[in-house]
């Protein structure tokens, strides 16, 4: 048997067969899944929150992670900032023709941890292989559904002034641990990306408190753009404490060499929490009882009504505007 | 972020913003060379703390942006030659060149990769051995000398298909062609820190000496700056011209000699055209006749067209310290950094996208 994918296993013949029930259903099976039927079918019962997201990361593997991490994680997170419990997960993947077998099996492997971790389940799915050159190795998209409890009400439209902004540990992680390993970049580093199911640490949360008003996690774009995003929906400014933001010491020193700012570096499993100023210290302490939490703090506050802008007090006490990420961020020249 | 919290403590800022205030008594100018002088000053809000005597001006020092549109031109037609690799740092492949840029290039099917180092373009020249790589080298004496470093490679293991557009620039000669011009007045310059860990803060030596400027090399942190400040001040109080250090971690007086005698071994000096500069003799560095070679025009074919100025963009004053970016009229209505008219809204070093990001009230 070969040990790349070639693009036979794409066919929806018998190899596509093999790489379906050896490759995927084997490791990834539950009940739903194994039925194998045209539609995933389940009860649900109460609001249900569906979101999708595509998985794109050169390289595939990371020290921390890779793509099978991610795409599980986003999703669930993506469900979880929203107040939903996150229960099963679609898994489409689209697969570039010479993708080594053995690639393919250790993605699937970190999906069934990730998926383990965060008790969800994938239960429906489907596999493509296109021409060499047509992908980059392996895209991922998966998309999920999961259920949110009566009174809950989380919304990037809830900041409030004098809410507090909660953020749940180190920002850049993600970001440079990826860009430490990318052809032309390469850096010694024994950073990890953080990439993490977050859905245990915010049903936690939800328990101790009824008064949070909004939650987003900072990936693509960084810390910078999702609290830009909160200020514009919710039309109110925020102020925040450069003091107070959690930075790994590699991370600060990568960003220095490389003339890139943390607040706009991705992160996968970290969480920016919005809420009543009263219940912020029971919160953060909920949220350091984690491990997906011990670095939280509290890093800022909603300040005042319609101006939808960030700003930043340096560690010297001067201020400034922080924007949203504009392009890119790509590494500096001298 | 507490991380760099060693550079970056508030009490230990306090003090020097207190030095500054008592020996800046006079009214002065003080140039920051380095682009990434301008980015740490607007980041880090430094234009709140000092005392309305001074004031700080940018300077042209910022590779990406001094890089003529003619030079830009040249990168992009050499994308377009078949079987080329174009390796570029990251900050080159959105700035606009005449037409285009070479992120357009890619988008249109040129192989444009980005690197940070040279020594990563030799990698892929190897592992390419039927394509041509390019680099487009671009910088001061930072980077030169790694360039350099990736030619002497490239001739050791006999590399037949690595090449570079050297776009160089040196800074003395051009901080001179400034001075000369008498188009702005300075007190004092703010001198970059990695250029001089390079050829040595006695290359600042004559600045002190003909002009009576005092020179004062710093690096990055915000605490460097204010230091390098609070220096350039008691000069300006005692009426003194020397050159002085402010960042001894990394900058000697005759700086790295292995890397300036690699230099001189692979370029010699040329004349270079800078944006909004013109020809400046003696700024710019192309590769000595034995590693000819190695040069990407000489090798290919390839025609960049006429050269064309953007309309209304003051990038080129901006960078000689004449204009400040809010006074451009393109600034955050048009020129923005997703879609930059000038040079200066794209690099991360620019003084227009620090502008940008970091906030005009931070300007005075």
């Amino acid at each position: 048997m070969t040990d790349r994918i070639l693009l036979a296993h794409g066919s929806g013949g018998s190899l596509s067969h093999d790489i379906v029930n050896e490759g995927i259903l084997s490791v990834l099976g539950n009940p739903i899944l194994n039925k194998l039927d045209d539609s995933a079918v389940f009860d649900a019962k109460g609001k249900i929150a569906f979101t999708t997201d595509s998985h794109v990361v050169q390289p595939l593997f990371f020290p921390g992670g890779d793509i099978g991490k991610l795409s599980v994680c986003g999703t669930v997170n993506d469900l979880s900032v929203m107040g939903a419990t996150p229960l099963y997960l679609s898994l489409a993947l689209i697969i570039e023709e010479g993708l080594p077998i053995a690639d393919l099996k250790n993605v699937i492997n970190s999906i069934k941890e990730a998926a383990e971790e965060a008790g969800v389940k994938i239960v429906t799915g489907d596999t493509k292989v296109v021409n060499r050159g047509n992908a980059d190795k392996l895209f991922i998209n998966t998309a999920g559904i999961g259920i949110i409890a009566d009174g809950i009400n989380i919304s990037g439209h809830n900041a409030r002034p004098g809410n507090k902004i909660i953020l749940s540990g180190t920002i850049g992680d993600h970001g440079i641990a990826v860009l430490s390993k990318r052809e032309g970049i390469g850096f010694e580093t024994k950073l990890q990306s953080d990439s993490a199911p977050l859905n245990k640490m915010i049903a936690e949360m939800i328990q101790v408190s009824n008064k949070i008003n909004c939650m987003r996690d900072p990936t693509r774009g960084g810390l910078s753009s999702t609290l830009n995003e909160i200020a514009g929906q919710s039309g109110v400014s925020i102020r925040i404490d450069e003091d107070k933001i959690p930075v790994r010491r590699e991370v600060a020193a990568a960003c220095e060499m490389l003339g890139l700012d943390p607040l706009y570096i991705a992160n996968e499993g970290k969480v920016v929490v919005v809420v009543e100023a009263e219940d912020a210290d029971k919160i953060l302490e909920q949220m350091k009882k984690n491990k997906y939490g011990q670095n939280a703090a509290i890093i800022g506050e909603v300040t005042e009504k319609h101006a939808a802008r960030v700003t930043l007090k340096t560690a010297l006490g001067t201020s400034r505007i922080v924007d949203m990420l504009v392009g890119e961020p790509l590494p500096r020249i001298c | 972020m507490t991380e760099l919290s060693s550079f970056r403590q508030s009490d230990m800022a306090k003090g020097l913003v207190e030095s500054i205030k008592r020996h800046a008594l006079k009214e002065a100018r003080y140039m920051e060379f380095c682009g990434s002088h301008t980015v740490a000053v607007m980041r880090n809000g430094l234009r709140q703390l000092l005392p309305k005597t001074l004031t700080l001006t940018s300077g042209p020092g910022c590779p990406v942006c001094v890089t003529d549109n003619s030079e830009l031109d040249k990168a992009i037609a050499l994308a377009q030659v078949p079987d080329v690799i174009i390796t570029s740092f990251g900050d080159m492949i959105r700035v606009p060149g005449s037409h285009s840029n070479l992120q357009e290039a890619k988008a249109n099917g040129s192989d444009v990769r980005v690197v940070y180092s040279p020594l990563d373009a030799l990698q892929i020249a190897r592992t390419n051995p039927y394509k041509s790589v390019i680099f487009i080298a671009v910088g001061f004496e930072t980077t030169a000398p790694t360039v350099a470093a990736s030619i002497l490679q490239a001739k050791q293991e006999g590399l037949n298909n690595y090449y570079i557009l050297s776009l160089h620039k040196v800074c003395p000669p051009v901080i001179k062609a400034l001075l000369d011009s008498g188009e702005v007045n300075l007190q004092g310059l703010i001198c970059p820190g990695h250029v001089s860990a390079v050829i040595g803060a006695k290359a600042w030596d004559f600045i002190a000496k003909d002009y009576g400027i005092p020179c004062v090399v710093a690096g990055f942190e915000p605490l460097d700056i204010l230091q390098c400040i609070d220096m350039l001040a008691q000069q300006t109080a005692k009426g003194e011209a020397r050159v002085e250090i402010a960042y001894k971690r990394s900058v000697t007086h005759n700086g790295n000699i292995t890397a300036q005698r690699i230099l001189e071994q692979v370029f010699q000096p040329a004349a270079a055209s800078w944006r909004g500069m013109g020809d400046v003799p003696g700024s710019g560095l192309k590769l000595r006749p034995e590693f000819s070679a190695y040069d990407a025009e000489l090798k290919f074919d390839f025609d960049p067209g006429p050269t064309k100025i953007q309309k209304g963009c003051i990038c080129g004053e901006v960078l000689r310290g004449v204009k400040i970016p809010t006074e451009c009229k393109l600034f955050r209505k048009v020129c923005t950094p997703l879609n930059p008219i000038g040079p200066c809204m794209v690099s991360s070093e620019g003084s227009c996208a620090a502008y940008y990001h970091y906030g005009e009230s931070n300007d005075r």
